[in-house]
């Protein structure tokens, strides 16, 4: 019986090691994956016992904190959102049961102070515990606040103000808004609630037909490839026949030929289509992807809370190959939508000579001892145009806020650049299904000479122009930032 | 050294780990190093003393190991309870103490084991009473809708723990009289050797009580634990493959008709199969179990640092902890190399109990040790390859780590039985045979 015994030991041995083989594969080859499980409420359980740092907001406004909860072993940290809604978006919510979303989740390792394999080790031996870091941000609460009111007065939309300098966020605000305290409450109504969708982010979420502002693209493009110059004159007809339908300017009016500031001081549609078709599918398109259509914004949000910008079929991103009207794209319509942020990236490169610097809302990294852990160094996303091209491109836009289509841009004392767009978006059900129902922006950015702020504002579901409800909200918020900078 | 001396050279180390154990939960819990370990040591090494001193007089040649690992797992078993809830650690000390007081009143009495033999057809009956006295009226109890405790009066007890014991003395008993009939008497039927129907009948009433405990004790992990047992010493007493694979055959053929019949094990392999399908009701331990896994990583977390509740609540984030689960929450404290630990230790135990097996002359004690090493080391497989989703999980105790006053006892009985058989193969035993048996499994 001997070398039986001998054989069922090898099979114990066998057994065993299975088991071994199990475990190892559970708590170290697998370990990750199961940590993002959605089933998984340990990581998130563990950073609760964590004191996740602050979010701060410029001037140092707490924008989230963490509460202390019960004491001994079932101490725990709680999330409060002292300003309530204002701060809905971009800073989002993070709790054990609900999860975590926008500037919360991007930032999470920050803020629970998550360190290497190394660092935690040491803290392990030496007994200390793991605390959370304060991220401040770029925000700036007084511009915030202007923003969201201002937006509540108008109507749904954004609001994203960037320092074209350094890519600096100042303001992003979408309406309607939604109180992040709430979450654990009512986050299946506010999921639910799909008309007024508070729980996304206009401001990079919501992709929009841009109207008219995307003439600048346009009349970046032509003038940054050599197509056109800024003398160079288009004839603009009052109607132009464009793939068999006729495309017109606003009450029909004709312009005879004219140049890019006269064109785009006055919005011309059949001018710009013209110079669409001149610039060409492909080279729109170059200069769109250096824009930043067609990718995610390098913003520092989840990349599943931000959405490209482009020509869009049932969902899908459309490449210059595409059968696509280039004269209706090269003024905003076609199948183009855009998001605020990106509308704001375009006014922002222009505003830095050209240079679009990647936009970020954080700035600096704050240890629980004070010490900044981690700075900001403002980097450089694209140089879509050059300096010369902007600086044309900055002239013309200048004529809209004077004498054009965006007069109520215009900030007493202070040189603004801008372009309104309006979009039609008629029997859209989102708006109740009305006829008259426009995209309403404005873009632009001051001083014109010396640019501090770059803006883009948009207002759907409204029946009014861009310069009636967009070029206000962008005044206002561009005063509050020029004020207190 | 002798064997007794080497036992209690190896108690010394169990001990300081388990003081160890108890500092760093109190040095957790508390924040502050407490001399109550050093209490809590002391105790715990008396006992052992105690037991050994016992052992030194009256088994003085048995095997040195089986004791200091057994006391070892308990020490790992004190200190993950005593972290869960100290009240259960206080109840689980005082099952050691009386399983360790059956252990010594197992020896005592049992001194001359062959007695077992005579009485093999009553011990059967015995074991198959206690099986079936879960679904007894009255005092059977159902848990998670299993049969599986019993309580009278104030007594409770998971009467298939000791049922398992019964059950393999039987059968030692009853191979060893029948292996030869049974071998020699197979006949080939194309080509597959079968064994003579007429001396495999008692072996039927096995699988029919494996079968049984499927239908209406629906304890699964019983079920298997007790069939392999049995295939283990067939095989052993045999020599014959091809009974085991008749054997298994016949127990995947029932149990996937039952799986299918019986909703309770139907479940049980559903969630085994896709834990995911229903991940906050029938998924749910077997999913916070692997959880609980992942986060302890290579090192673990550190004593009595793993989440056992959702903080602020009593809501259990890892279910039954100190007893299906708590293979988990071990590989969560300590790490896969505190898992690996105890695994080993169990490797080592059943390397001792086989090499008892190998080193008794008759072909009784040679059963008997190797069924009850089998039985015990197929136990632990079972919970451990059951939190780890290996097996479809099962409410089986890890022998002498889980809470649970028959677990222990029973365990204890089943060290006491492997003890006296050791101590008479190593008595008679020459030290020829003694040096030869120790390539298998000395550590």
């Amino acid at each position: 019986m001997n070398r039986q015994i001998v054989k069922l030991f090898a099979l114990v041995v066998v057994l065993f090691g299975v088991l071994v083989g199990f475990t190892s594969y559970w708590a170290v080859f697998d370990a990750k994956a199961l940590k993002e499980e959605d089933a998984n409420k340990r990581p998130l359980l563990e950073q609760q016992q964590i004191r996740r740092g602050r979010i701060l907001a410029a001037d140092g406004t707490v924008l989230a904190r963490s509460v202390p909860k019960g004491s001994g072993a079932s101490l725990r940290y709680v999330r409060r959102y002292p300003e309530g809604a204002l701060y809905g978006h971009p800073i989002g919510y993070s709790f054990v049961e609900e999860g975590d979303s926008e500037f919360e989740q991007f930032h999470n390792d920050e803020l629970v102070g998550e360190e290497s394999e190394f660092g935690s080790i040491l803290d392990e031996l030496s007994g200390r515990r793991q605390e959370g870091n304060d991220v401040v941000t770029n925000l700036d609460s007084a511009a915030q606040a202007t923003a969201q009111a201002d937006l509540e007065a108008a109507g749904f939309g954004a609001v994203v103000a960037i320092d074209p300098r350094s890519g600096r966020i100042r303001v992003l605000a979408s309406n309607p808004p939604y109180d992040p305290n709430r979450v654990p409450y009512e986050l299946t109504e506010l999921n639910k609630n799909e008309l007024e969708a508070p729980l996304v982010n206009r401001a990079t979420q919501g992709q929009r037909p841009p109207g008219s502002t995307f003439k600048v693209v346009t009349a970046a493009a032509g003038l940054d490839s050599g197509t056109i110059t800024p003398e160079t004159t288009i004839d603009a007809p009052g109607t132009l026949e464009v793939e068999g339908t006729p495309l017109q300017n606003d009450f029909n009016e004709s312009f005879g030929p004219i140049a890019l500031d006269t064109a785009l001081t006055n919005s011309v549609n059949t001018w710009f289509a013209q110079l669409g078709e001149q610039v060409g599918e492909d080279t729109l398109f170059e200069y769109m992807d250096k824009f930043g259509f067609n990718s995610k914004p390098a913003i520092d949000l989840p990349s599943e809370q931000v959405l490209s910008s482009g020509i869009f079929e049932e969902g899908d991103l459309l490449g210059p190959s595409d059968p696509i009207d280039i004269a209706r794209v090269a003024i905003g319509q076609e199948r183009l939508l855009a998001t605020p942020l990106q509308m704001a990236e375009v006014v922002a490169a222009i505003a830095n000579g050209g240079r679009l610097m990647k936009p970020q809302i954080w700035s600096r990294v704050v240890d629980p001892d004070g010490r900044v852990t981690k700075r900001l160094d403002p980097s450089q996303y694209s140089q879509p145009i050059s300096a010369e091209t902007a600086e044309e491109l900055t002239a013309a836009m200048e004529g809209v806020v004077s004498e054009g289509t965006g007069t109520n841009a215009a900030i007493e004392g202070v040189t603004v650049a801008g372009k309104t767009g309006t979009a039609e978006t008629p029997y859209n059900d989102s708006c109740g299904g009305g006829v008259e129902e426009n995209q309403a922006w404005f873009m632009g950015f001051a001083p014109a000479e010396d640019p501090q702020i770059a803006i883009a504002a948009t207002v759907e579901c409204t029946t009014q122009f861009g310069n009636d409800v967009a070029a206000p909200i962008f005044r206002d918020v561009a005063e509050t930032i020029l004020d207190g900078g | 050294m002798s064997a007794r001396n080497r036992e209690l050279m190896a108690l010394v180390p169990v001990a300081l780990l388990l003081t160890a154990g108890f500092t760093a939960v109190f040095a957790q819990e508390n924040a502050r190093l407490d001399n109550l370990s050093l209490v809590y040591g002391a105790y715990f090494f008396a006992i052992c003393l105690a037991t050994h001193a016992y052992l030194r007089v009256r088994l003085s040649k048995a095997d040195p190991y089986l004791f200091p690992l057994a006391a070892l797992l308990m020490a790992f078993g004190l200190v993950m309870i005593y972290r869960i809830d100290s009240g259960l650690a206080r109840d689980q000390a005082n099952w050691f103490v009386l399983g360790l007081v059956l252990f010594a009143l197992t020896i005592h009495f049992l001194r001359d084991y062959d007695v077992l033999e005579r009485y093999r057809y009553t011990i059967a009956v015995v074991g198959l009473l206690l099986l079936l006295a879960p679904r007894l009226p009255g005092i059977g109890q159902q848990v998670n809708g299993a049969y599986l405790g019993v309580k009278i009066g104030p007594l409770a007890f998971q009467p298939a723990e000791f049922s398992k014991i019964c059950l393999v003395v039987f059968l030692a008993s009853y191979l060893r009289e029948h292996r030869e009939v049974l071998i020699v008497g197979a006949r080939r039927v194309l080509g597959v050797t079968l064994p003579p129907l007429k001396h495999f009948g008692p072996m039927l009433v096995v699988w029919g009580a494996s079968m049984f405990m499927l239908v209406f004790i629906r304890d699964l992990g019983s079920s298997l634990m007790f069939f392999a047992a049995f295939l283990a010493l067939l095989y052993v007493a045999t020599g014959r493959f091809s009974f085991v694979a008749i054997g298994m055959v016949m127990f995947l053929l029932g149990a996937w008709f039952f799986a299918s019949t019986v909703p309770h094990v139907h479940d049980r392999v559903e969630i085994w199969l896709d834990p995911y399908a229903h991940p906050r009701t029938s998924g749910y331990q077997i999913l916070q179990s692997i959880f609980a896994q992942a986060d302890g990583g290579l090192f673990g977390k550190g004593f009595a640092q793993g989440l056992i509740t959702v903080p602020g609540t009593d809501n259990a984030l890892l279910p039954a902890a100190q007893t299906d689960t708590i293979y988990s929450l071990i590989v969560n404290e300590l790490g896969l190399f505190g898992a690996c630990a105890v695994v080993l230790t169990y490797l080592l135990i059943a390397a001792r109990g086989f090499k008892i097996a190998l080193l008794a002359a008759d072909g009784f004690s040679k059963l008997l040790a190797t069924g009850l090493t089998a039985v015990f080391a197929i136990q632990a497989f079972v919970i451990v390859g059951g939190v780890t989703r290996a097996i479809p999980l099962t409410g089986v105790t890890l022998p002498f780590i889980s809470y649970g006053g028959s677990s222990i006892v029973a365990n204890f009985v089943l060290l006491a039985l492997l003890l006296l058989i050791s101590d008479r193969a190593r008595r008679e035993a020459s030290p020829a045979a003694l040096s030869a048996g120790m390539s298998l499994g000395a550590p």
